[in-house]
């Protein structure tokens, strides 16, 4: 959009002011976004909402972390070698999903298919990783069941594992409009809105270990 | 257009009326504004104090609505048309700093009342509190008087002039305990242990009730709190005929029923409250007929000791 | 097979809920059958369900508040005749009906009624105020109408199939556990109010980002009408919001559904988590009703008054004063909950802090009308009415802020009063308001004034005489949610309460009058220019009702009332300004997505209500193949060519040009 006609306001009811020359700056007068700004903004409120999600479930686990009725602690149930390695799996898959992304922009099909499939991988080894973890406890009877601390837990890492879950149906589905479609720029918007969601769920995890991995078997 | 000035009018004759015919009714009923107690008066002056405050405020505002759009109807050729005024520095300042200097004065009336009356404060008063454990069921009251051993299911029986140190707590879901002429209200919470202190002042008898939505047979969960003089409270005690309130007698109660008559039980195992308040006791069971859908209505059994 | 599902699911003992059931249903193949004898279902397809215009999704959005909003009094009614008639027991409702009645209600006329026409108006508004074409995110903006839509079937369905909730408008636990609420009333409450809630997230996300970034050419921030402001300020806390009510909600499906321990009395749940995560949400809910609301009254006075609102910067500083400050009080909803004098004085200090920036809004609308020219018309009647009993239910809730007080009356027909007093005379009236102002913008025709004037004569004196009672049978010591009561002193108040709601019955057949006689006679009343009232924003600009583009040209916005000076300056040329230079335009094109995306979700909220797990793995992966189709969509546009938006816009400039050359002779 370009720049609008510096002309002083023929009339100034609140006595606002001239206004300066290229309005775009700071005062946002420059007119519609482009498509792109437009997407990639709507979709980081959407990850902000997310976020809201996410504090709501480590406030109730902050809170509920001591109520284990007579079950097992932080502790006594978790893993930090599993967790460490759940975390390499994840923070690498971002890493090849920002390789994706510049080979998105170079609109390079093989790389492209490549490293997607490598971010689709690693992420499915995490959830798998989770997955066992999850059943261990459950086969023990330290279930969600079990405690208010045990619920809190299994919710809120759990939730985590449904976003990455529905992050690599999304990936594929991403994969098969690249195959089909080639690069076309709606595509593009999306695979950036997908590449911000993977890469909050990494944040999102760092959260987790640190909050309720480590914090919990230090105390 | 016409205009509406008129129908405001009379509204505001009729304030002076409607408000002395509440004042009149508030001097029957268990009203919040004729405490009996030190707490309830606290609590009343505080809420009069800051309606003062409020209506300060508010009376003028409201009278400058009506007038300005009475003045400045569009038929109105007196009234001068000022369609530039839109922005005024020192109206600004006075519509900021008026509601905020009040809201400070307002802020130190919370401040204060607040602590003075929170509900686990002890009363400043001589006397050793007469200490009373209520449980809240689905749909009845409990009353033990541990120092007693004796108990009382429904009706609130108290000493004018002592203090009254209450630990609450619930057996099911939330209530709260409320006796509106005595004072503060506090919500009884299962695994939790609320505390209230209240004082009696003047003998009578006084509505007490759940104020909190708690199920079906809410509307009969009401008891009578009667305070009588302290050795007319004592001889009660004494004469207080009934079963032993132990864990069988808490598993009865732990079973819905609604509208029960008030009782009393003798020989209290004091350790109750607190195994209910932790969850030692398991809490109430919840419906035991009609899961889901109507026509699976209900049924409970009304009224009557068991 | 059909999971929890089976006859007894229908109420056949209680003949309340069947017959009004039946009637429901009679009234819906009623409508049906006529829609489609008359052959208009091909052209409500291609033109309403699928839209993803705003302004039809907006109309939409209103149609099913309204709707909502007459079901929910009518739980009103029934509530108000049962405590009528329930002086020592007697009334006609049974506790487990009188029960699920008030939640109703609650829920209803909060979630279903309110929030769909705010978030209505916004639609339909917004765009058109801003000067742009549509929304940023138009299919998802139907996506979001259609699950509102499927939280309000759901809810009806529930009086038909199975019970609702029969725990208030919010499911405290325990006693909305599963042990103590083990039927699928919760269930239904929970699933209704979960999938609507993402309808409502959905769409803060759209108008913030076409707020921000999607204006006409010059329109800065302090450019934006004030409604915009609000509606801004409003869909910031929704997107703060809402996830904590989604959050709060699943916690309490989860241990409903798998045996989790949230809120559980046993096994260390906690629930008083419940309260303040709830009230999280539920204190800023209130304020994304009552913002927009503020954004209504100001362009309604700004308008009526013939002035331009006073202190607009003081306007929107209050507004976003409001906004952040709104999420610092919750915890005045359970000061009895025992949390102590500091934490107890912190929150009531909070919540009488908002207060000052509403009192500073209120101010700035009495110096709008002061040294304006007022025409009472009726959008301008309900803003009168607003002013004065906004202020006493704001009075009302800074006495509930000081907890001293508020351990007095908590829970009391006090706090009844109160919140009505502050949602009906706020929002309600605005709404009203908003819609008689806007709906010849909608319809292309103005509604009956005097008809107008009796609803809200109507409105005003029955809201008062229903409510006003109240505050009195609160200090009597009356507790809310009561299905029967043996007080004697309460009765003559209780009664007169009743008394009201007759009145405000009477105000509902005006205002159904109203619709029918404005719609029976909208020839004689058709808005020929586009700007019936005098307007001042960018709304104004485009015929009733606008076309699909909404401007031919977006407008570039040089001043704050930019419309205003474009009248100003045509006035006195006594003619239009020079003709657009028309280009063809780009419009989204309409997608069957939202309805269909919702038909799946109702599959999988009602099989998730009745346990049938076959039937909820049919709908989600219905749900996801809609969004794949979508996302396959080769083209989601088509062109509109510039000879066509030249012969819309010229067809609209000839009427203006007429009725500017009959005020010039005139």
């Amino acid at each position: 959009m370009s720049a609008v006609d510096s002309t002083i306001p023929t009339s100034d009811p609140y006595r606002l002011g001239w206004q300066a020359p290229n309005l775009s700056r700071g005062h946002g007068g420059g007119g519609p976004a482009t498509k792109r700004v437009i997407v990639g903004y709507g979709f980081w409120l959407f990850l902000l909402s997310d976020i809201v999600i996410f504090s709501c479930l480590f406030a109730t686990y902050a809170v509920l972390a001591d109520a284990t009725a007579g079950g097992p602690r932080a502790r006594d149930i978790f893993e930090l070698n599993r967790v460490a390695l759940e975390t390499a799996c994840l923070l690498t898959s971002s890493f090849f999903c920002g390789l994706a992304t510049i080979a998105v922009a170079r609109r390079n099909q093989v790389l492209t298919q490549v490293t997607l499939t490598i971010t689709g991988l690693l992420g499915l080894a995490f959830l798998l990783l989770e997955a066992s973890e999850f059943s261990a406890l459950a086969a023990h009877g330290n279930g969600p069941t079990r405690s208010a601390f045990l619920t809190g837990f299994f919710t809120l890492v759990g939730c985590h594992g449904l976003h990455v879950t529905a992050g690599l149906l999304w990936l594929g589905t991403m994969m098969a409009q690249f195959y089909a479609k080639g690069f076309r720029p709606d595509i593009g918007r999306r695979f950036l809105c997908f590449s911000m969601f993977w890469h909050f769920l990494d944040i999102i995890w760092v959260a987790i270990f640190s909050l309720v991995y480590l914090v919990g078997t230090r105390l | 257009m016409k205009s509406r000035g008129l129908g405001y009018k009379r509204a505001f004759r009729a304030s002076p009326i409607f408000a002395a015919t509440v004042l009149a009714s508030a001097a029957q009923a268990d009203s919040i504004l004729a405490p009996v107690g030190p707490v309830g008066a606290g609590d009343r002056i505080i809420l009069l104090d800051a309606l003062a405050i409020m209506l300060a405020i508010v009376i003028p505002t409201m009278v400058a609505t009506l007038a300005f759009a009475w003045w400045y109807r569009a038929s109105n050729k007196r009234a001068v048309y000022r369609p530039d005024f839109t922005y005024s520095g020192r109206l600004e300042l006075i519509v900021w700093s008026i509601p905020t200097l009040v809201i400070f004065f307002l802020g130190g009336v919370i401040w204060i009342g607040s602590h003075r009356l929170d509900p686990f404060e002890p009363l400043p008063s001589k006397a050793k509190p007469l200490e009373i454990e209520a449980i809240s069921f689905d749909w009845k009251w409990l009353f033990i008087y541990p120092e007693q051993h004796v108990a009382s299911l429904n009706r609130l029986v108290i000493p004018v002039g002592r203090p009254l140190h209450f630990r609450i707590t619930s057996a099911s879901v939330f209530n709260a305990f409320f006796v509106p002429r005595l004072g503060s209200l506090i919500y009884a919470m299962n695994g939790m242990v609320s505390q209230l202190n209240l004082e009696a002042d003047k003998p009578g008898t006084y509505r007490g009730f759940s104020a909190h939505f708690s199920g079906d047979g809410f509307s009969d969960m009401k008891f009578d709190s009667v305070a009588v003089p302290e050795t007319q409270f004592a001889n009660w005690a004494a004469g207080v005929k009934g079963a032993p309130l132990d864990r069988t007698a808490v598993a009865t109660l732990l079973k819905q029923s609604r509208a029960v008559t008030p009782y009393t039980y003798r020989g209290v195992d004091t350790s109750l409250f607190d195994a209910i308040a932790s969850r030692k006791l398991p809490p109430g069971e919840g419906p035991t007929s009609g899961r889901g859908g109507p026509g699976t209505r209900n049924a409970m059994p009304q009224g009557g000791a068991p | 097979m059909l999971g929890k599902l089976g006859w007894d699911a229908i109420p056949w003992d209680q003949p309340i809920p069947l017959v009004s059931g039946a009637i429901i249903i009679l009234i819906v193949l009623g409508v049906l059958g006529w829609v489609v004898a008359k052959g208009w279902g091909p052209y409500l397809w291609k033109e309403w369900i699928t839209s993803v215009d705003h302004k039809h999704i907006g109309i939409m959005y209103v149609l099913l508040g309204l709707l909502m909003l007459v079901r929910g009094f009518i739980d009103a009614i029934m509530m108000r005749s049962q405590q009528a008639l329930a002086f020592h027991g007697g009334g006609y409702l049974a506790p487990e009906h009188y029960d699920q009645v008030f939640s109703a209600h609650g829920t209803i006329m909060v979630l279903f009624a309110a929030m769909p026409l705010v978030i209505g108006l916004m639609n339909f508004v917004v765009p058109l105020q801003l000067g742009v074409r549509d929304v940023a995110f138009p299919t998802l903006n139907s996506v979001s109408f259609w699950l509102t839509a499927t939280g309000a079937l759901l809810v009806n369905i529930s009086l038909l199939v199975g019970e609702f909730a029969r725990t208030g408008w919010l499911p405290y636990p325990p006693l909305s556990e599963l042990r103590y609420s083990p039927g699928v009333g919760v269930d239904y409450y929970l699933w209704a109010v979960q999938i609507s809630g993402v309808g409502t997230l959905l769409t803060g996300i759209n108008f913030v980002t076409t707020i921000l970034k999607i204006r006409a050419p010059g329109m800065t921030y302090l450019r934006m009408p004030m409604f915009c402001w609000t509606a801004l300020a409003s869909c910031l806390l929704i997107i703060a919001a809402f996830p904590v009510l989604t959050a709060t909600l699943a916690m309490l499906t989860l241990d409903r559904y798998l045996g989790f321990h949230f809120f559980t009395n046993e096994a260390g749940g906690n629930a008083m988590m419940f309260m303040n995560l709830i009230w999280a949400w539920g204190h800023p809910e209130v304020y994304i009703l009552v913002l927009p609301a503020f954004g209504i009254y100001s362009e309604v006075i700004s308008t009526f008054s013939g002035k331009p609102l006073f202190g607009y910067r003081s306007m929107v500083a209050a507004t976003l004063f409001i906004c952040i400050v709104s999420f610092c009080t919750w915890l005045h909803h359970f000061f009895t909950m025992g949390a102590g004098g500091d934490v107890n004085a912190a929150f009531g200090i909070s919540t009488s802090i908002i207060a000052v920036g509403t009192g500073v809004k209120m101010y700035n609308w009495l110096f709008t009308m002061y040294g304006g020219r007022i025409r009472f018309t009726t959008p301008m009647l309900w803003s009168l009415g607003f002013m004065t009993t906004f202020i006493t239910g704001g009075l009302t809730g800074v006495l509930l802020a000081v907890p001293p007080a508020d351990f007095l009356l908590h829970n009391s027909m006090f706090l009844v009063a109160h919140f009505h007093h502050v949602i009906v005379g706020g929002v309600v009236f605005a709404l009203l308001a908003g819609i008689a102002y806007w709906w010849p913008k909608a319809f292309g025709f103005r509604l009956h004034e005097g008809w107008g004037q009796a609803t809200f004569w109507f409105g005003l004196v029955g809201f008062y005489v229903t409510f006003m009672p109240m505050y009195v049978v609160g200090i009597l010591g009356m507790t809310r949610r009561l299905q029967h009561y043996d007080v004697p002193e309460w009765r003559p108040w209780i009664l007169i309460s009743g008394l009201g709601i007759v009145i405000l019955i009477g105000g509902v057949i005006c205002q159904v009058m109203q619709l029918a006689v404005s719609f029976l006679r909208r020839h004689e009343l058709r808005d020929e220019t586009g700007d019936p009232w005098d307007g001042r924003t960018l709304e104004w600009a485009t015929s009733s009702p606008p076309p699909v583009f909404n401007f031919a040209v977006l407008p570039q916005v040089k001043d704050a009332e930019h419309y205003w000076e474009m009248k100003r300056r045509a006035r006195e040329a006594a003619r239009l300004g020079k003709e657009p230079d028309y280009q063809p335009l780009e419009m989204p094109r309409n997608s069957p997505t939202g309805f269909v995306c919702a038909f799946f979700a109702t599959i999988v909220g009602f099989a998730l209500i009745w346990h049938i797990w076959w039937f909820m793995i049919v709908g989600l992966i219905g749900a996801y193949a809609t969004f794949v189709v979508f996302a396959w969509r080769d083209v989601p546009e088509y062109i509109i060519p510039a000879a066509e938006v030249a012969r819309i816009d010229r067809a609209n400039r000839e009427a203006r040009q007429e009725a500017l050359s009959g005020e010039a002779l005139a």
